[in-house]
């Protein structure tokens, strides 16, 4: 994909929200380790790392609103349309699965997990489709 | 959506990247229009005429005539 100025900007910000998630992460997982959080403030702890992720859906969307280039918008879209198929498809499997006892729990944040990942099977759709000649 | 966009291009000698200079899109929108990979919206179809001094019509083959061509 170019790298359009809305795309940079994307980028940065995705980084920027990254280097919070790790620290959020790092500090939570040491405050709950070393058991100094209790009551509300344990809640806040536990949900903070969750809020640079989100930050990365709204960085998401800010960038589909800031491109300029509606070809790179479309790819964007795609990409991310594949990522929830992906992700949710995968999450429907394994809840009927879970739900016979078949497989072990799994966190519910592993369904964000799953998007990320997700976007990289759109990214490579989005690079086979264009290498087939087709949109 | 067939189109003319590259001997267009070809006859002003400039490049995927300079034509998406000047249409202030990435050469790859200039690429997938070109390759009939991608329809461009109304108003980039609209900046294209403009940039070469043609009508739509000069330009783009509508889908409905691409048969009689």
């Amino acid at each position: 994909m170019a790298c359009s100025r809305a795309l940079t900007r994307y980028n940065y910000r995705v980084v920027i929200l990254s280097l919070i998630y790790a620290a959020f992460l790092i500090a939570a997982v040491y405050l709950f380790k070393h058991q100094l959080l209790s009551g509300p403030i344990a809640y806040v702890a536990a949900i903070l790392p969750a809020l640079p992720i989100i930050g990365i859906l709204g960085a998401i969307g800010r960038y589909l609103t800031e491109e300029t280039d509606e070809y790179l918008r479309m790819m964007m879209v795609r990409q991310a349309l594949i990522a929830s198929g992906f992700a949710l498809s995968i999450a429907t499997i394994w809840g009927f699965l879970e739900n016979f006892d078949l497989v072990d729990h799994v966190y519910a944040y592993y369904v964000q997990v799953l998007w990320f990942a997700g976007l990289g099977v759109g990214a490579c759709f989005n690079k086979l489709q264009a290498a087939r000649g087709v949109l | 959506m067939k189109n003319r966009l590259k001997v267009l291009r070809a006859e002003r000698n400039w490049s995927q990247g300079d034509l998406a200079d000047r249409l202030e899109v990435s050469r790859q929108s200039v690429n997938a229009i070109e390759t009939g990979r991608y329809d461009p919206s109304l108003p980039l179809a609209f900046r294209i005429a403009e940039l070469f001094e043609l009508s739509i019509e000069q330009i783009f083959t509508s889908p409905s005539r691409e048969n009689d061509q």
